[in-house]
Formats: structure tokens, C-alpha cells, sequence
């Protein structure tokens, strides 16, 4: 085995839109694939992604997204949203990339703690009960530095 | 490319320690491949072996995480069975090369 291999990693998942979580579950999934231990982060609208109410109806963005490639106000159509979605979950689950709500518990059932952001669960107000049973505890700022020892810490 | 002797067999294997040809393959080998991982292999064990096989005999693709919950092997047993890297390690002890799936 190489040097300096990657033994710990902990993700912070900060946005709600689901280009902007999948990222951060399949880098936590793919960490644990590799044996290295592994532990999600969720903070400001990333916490949908953990949040039982929003968890299975997160979107992509089709506007104020230039990497969709269509105009702004086509995306701003109503129900263009939700279509790229349904068409984006449709190509991933053909992969095996399963909707966010399976795909939490696949990730703690691989041995990732998923922990919520206790600044985003004060502003929204928010408690554990609003969580899927997968998250495991509220933390600081300072709590999630001192987990992550040793850790890579990478922020999507 | 290297050469191993597992079970008494010379058997090619790549830099990772990946079998490159299947048809060498034996459970006798799985066995002392296993045991290199620090794995006694067990019923459990082979179920998930037997499933890398039929997926791989029907569908020439090895089964992801997903799809082997699907049939019938929980994440959580996964992990345990195959302890740091589940398809990487059950696909290095039913013989095949490391799998190349991010999921």
C-alpha cells in the first residue's frame, strides 16, 4: 500500500439542491467503499438533505445554473425543475445511485456518522425530531473540528 | 502483472493482488485469498461470492452495494463480511479484478 494514504475523511455538505448533495453523499459513500472512516457534515440547506419533510423532494437547479445549458427563464417555466429532476434520478438510479432518502441510510448503514450543523439548526429552528434517525447528533463548529482529527476535511 | 501461489496454484495476479484470469479461480483459492485479507470465509461469505459470480456469468458486471442489498446482503452485514472496502475485497476473493464503480 502506498504512503500517506487517506484514512479519515469528514464532509461538509452545505447545499440543499441536488447537484449540490450528491457530491457530498457519494464522496462519503465512496470513502467508506475504501475503508476509510468517514463522517457527513450537514449544514445550511445542505441539512435537506437529512431533514424528514425534505429530504425526498430535493431539486435540481435550473435557474442561475449556466451548466445546464438552457436559457434562465426556460428553467424558470413552472414544472421545469421538477423535470430535470425526475429526468437526472431516472439516468442515476440506472447507475445504482439511489434517491437521497436510501441513499442516507445506505451511507450509515456503510458506518458514516451524519451529524447536523448547530448554527443551521438554531436559524431554522429546528430540532433532532425534524432529522431521519440516520443523524446521529447536533454539533458545533468546535465539536466537528475536534472529530475531525486527522481527517480531510473537503466542503461541498 | 505478478505471479502468486495460492492453495498450492500459481495464479497471475495484478499490482493490487486482483485475480487477472478468472478461469484460475477455485474456491480453494477464495479461501487462501480470503485468509491473506484477514477473512475466514463463511456461508454468508459465499453467498455474496456466488452472487458476484451469477452477476458476473449473466450480466458481465460486478453488483453494486445497491444491488446487493436488492438481493438479499444488508449494507451493514456487507461491511461487516468484508471489513474496509466490501466489493473491492468480496470481488478480490471471487476472483476478479478490482471493481471500477464509484457507487
Amino acid at each position: 500500500m502506498a504512503e500517506g494514504k487517506i484514512k479519515k475523511v469528514s464532509i461538509v455538505c452545505s447545499k440543499g439542491s441536488l447537484e449540490g448533495i450528491y457530491p457530498a453523499l457519494i464522496m462519503a459513500n465512496g470513502a467508506r467503499m475504501e475503508g476509510i472512516e468517514a463522517s457527513l457534515f450537514f449544514t445550511f440547506f445542505g441539512m435537506d438533505a437529512v431533514t424528514k419533510k425534505k429530504m425526498n423532494k430535493i431539486k435540481v437547479a435550473t435557474v442561475g445554473n449556466p451548466a445546464m445549458g438552457i436559457p434562465t427563464w426556460i428553467g424558470a417555466i413552472p414544472g421545469m425543475s421538477a423535470m430535470a429532476t425526475r429526468m437526472m434520478l431516472k439516468t442515476m438510479d440506472a447507475l445504482d445511485i439511489p434517491p437521497i432518502g436510501e441513499f442516507i441510510e445506505m451511507i450509515s448503514d456503510a458506518g458514516c456518522k451524519l451529524f447536523a450543523c448547530k448554527a443551521t439548526v438554531d436559524m431554522f429552528k429546528l430540532s433532532m425530531d425534524d432529522f431521519c434517525p440516520q443523524v446521529e447528533k447536533v454539533l458545533t463548529v468546535g465539536e466537528f473540528y475536534a472529530l475531525s482529527a486527522g481527517a480531510e476535511i473537503i466542503f461541498t | 502483472m505478478a505471479t502468486m501461489k495460492y492453495a498450492g496454484i500459481s495464479v497471475e495476479v495484478d499490482d493490487e493482488g486482483y485475480m487477472t484470469d478468472h478461469s484460475q479461480w477455485s474456491e480453494d483459492i477464495a479461501q487462501a485469498i480470503a485468509a491473506e485479507e484477514g477473512i475466514k470465509l463463511t456461508d454468508d461469505h459465499w453467498q455474496v461470492i456466488n452472487i458476484l459470480h451469477d452477476q458476473m456469468n449473466t450480466k458481465e458486471q460486478l453488483p453494486t452495494i445497491r444491488s446487493l442489498k436488492k438481493l438479499g446482503v444488508e449494507t451493514k452485514r456487507l461491511y461487516e463480511l468484508f471489513p474496509g472496502g466490501p466489493v473491492k475485497k468480496a470481488s478480490r476473493v471471487a476472483g476478479y479484478l478490482k471493481p471500477a464503480s464509484c457507487v
